[in-house]
């Protein structure tokens, strides 16, 4: 990694830099997701209007709730698994500051770039899983119990097709590495035109849709929040925590919302390529520094347009039954995901 | 220390200062806020009735024949990934040689379909 400033920083103030970035790139995605969709437009969706009073039409209410939060009193049931109740909630947050490790934001603007950036951003993020699963399994109650059992079926049933549809994009591209396949979208071509360079989106519909549907079912929003059935669970496995906890759950289930909005916008839609401007340049060490600025900026944006639709869909859907969610996975999504791997990886060789 | 184990260890900063910060927010909550435990705040939450019998109470974990499919597929995820990043150097040959894996995992699939495993007991 080298980093192209006027001064020379030591390796330490690098990383220092970067996990400052890194928390920035979490929070910040956060913070904006839950005020903007989750305050106000399910608000205006239902004909109200949503938080008020803290801050002009309210948006202060974050840092309001954060202070609340601050001050609730951190309850461990008698009959729980105190040690690991207590670790559940670090284990989601500390797996979605590990899945922002992978995403590049700019020709340099990145944390790491390694070359099988997909495997890592894939494997890394069924990890929150296991969090949601340690914290319905201590909280020894029922209804978390079985919110953490949902989740754990959840997680078989739309990791598959979250992987395989990923698949189609690594043939296309023909590289695991994320910049790599960043580049390929902005330099690609449709037909000798490169107007929008060539954004998988369009060769890869299926694959996107699938991958978006997967990442909702991931990420346990409506329809897919059957582990956190408010009506019939309790909130599942976070029945039994209030306080800070329930907070960290709270803040790492919009961060992760984030985040994988990031990867899909990196995976489909050209990352940090403005659209319908690349400069004609050919490979990663031309593109010119400014992109390193404005590189972010158009991510970011293209972040908001995917949780957007993510929180669209979860304001309007009601809820599938358990086992129409496992058949849904099972006969429909997969052998759609396969037979997208097999008619991508054909065109390919063939064409 | 190669690039490649640096940006590994990039990782290993992020996850220990996820840690840190997630201990600085809960050690500031353990400072301000109250601590006035009761037996009934203590017991397992079950909407206001009191909780019969453990929480860790036997149920039927129906997708016990999905999770071992979910371990095959992703077997061959794994499979798949470096022959998709390489697939023009494979070419013809490769592809069909990975057709024919995927339609024999497919076969599988649909086996299982027949037998009735995909149904919800």
């Amino acid at each position: 990694m080298i980093v192209q400033l006027a001064v020379e920083v030591p390796y330490w103030g690098q990383s220092l830099l970067r996990v400052l970035g890194g928390l920035v790139a979490v929070l910040l995605p956060a913070g904006t997701i839950v005020y903007l969709f989750l305050f106000k437009m399910m608000s205006f969706m239902q004909s109200r209007l949503g938080p008020m009073e803290a801050g002009p039409f309210g948006s202060m209410q974050l840092f309001a709730e954060v202070g609340k939060w601050l001050q609730k009193e951190d309850i461990v049931p008698e009959n729980a698994d105190a040690r690991i109740y207590k670790i559940a909630p670090i284990i989601v947050l500390v797996s979605t500051f590990l899945l922002v490790v992978v995403i590049p934001f700019g020709p340099d603007a990145w944390f790491t770039n390694f070359s099988a950036g997909v495997f890592y951003a894939l494997a890394i993020g069924s990890v929150s899983v296991i969090g949601i699963l340690v914290a319905g399994w201590s909280s020894a109650n029922k209804y978390s119990l079985l919110g953490g059992l949902r989740a754990a079926g959840q997680l078989i049933a739309y990791e598959l097709p979250m992987v395989l549809a990923v698949v189609g994009v690594v043939i296309q591209a023909g590289s695991m590495n994320l910049q790599d396949i960043v580049m390929a979208q902005n330099t690609g071509e449709i037909f000798g035109w490169s107007g929008i360079g060539f954004p998988f989106v369009l060769t890869q519909f299926v694959g996107f849709l699938i991958f978006m549907i997967a990442v909702q079912a991931e990420l346990t929003q409506a329809p897919f929040d059957m582990p956190i059935a408010e009506s019939e669970l309790v909130s599942g496995y976070m029945t039994e925590y209030s306080g800070f906890r329930f907070l960290m759950f709270f803040i790492g289930e919009f961060a992760t919302a984030g985040v994988f909005a990031l990867i899909a916008s990196v995976l489909f839609l050209g990352g940090w390529g403005i659209p319908f401007s690349w400069f004609g340049w050919e490979t990663i060490d031309q593109v010119d520094n400014w992109m390193n600025i404005v590189g972010p900026l158009i991510m970011f944006t293209k972040m908001m347009v995917l949780t957007g639709i993510i929180m669209w869909v979860r304001f309007s859907y009601p809820r599938f039954r358990e086992d129409q969610l496992q058949r849904f996975a099972w006969k429909v999504l997969i052998p759609l995901s396969l037979a997208n791997i097999a008619v991508t990886a054909i065109v390919k060789v063939v064409v | 220390m190669s690039l490649f184990l640096r940006d590994y260890l990039n990782v290993v900063w992020f996850g220990l200062a996820a840690v840190l910060v997630a201990g600085l927010l809960l050690g500031l909550a353990a400072a301000v806020r109250p601590s006035r435990p009761t037996r009934e705040k203590l017991m397992a939450y079950e909407s206001g009735v009191d909780p019969v019998g453990m929480g860790w109470s036997q149920s039927q974990v129906r997708y016990y024949v999905f999770a071992l499919l979910f371990v095959i597929f992703d077997v061959e995820a794994v499979f798949i990934f470096p022959w998709a990043a390489s697939i023009e150097r494979y070419g013809v040959f490769g592809l069909i040689t990975m057709l024919a894996f995927i339609i024999l995992l497919l076969d599988g699939l649909v086996y299982a379909w027949k037998r009735g495993l995909l149904r919800w007991v």
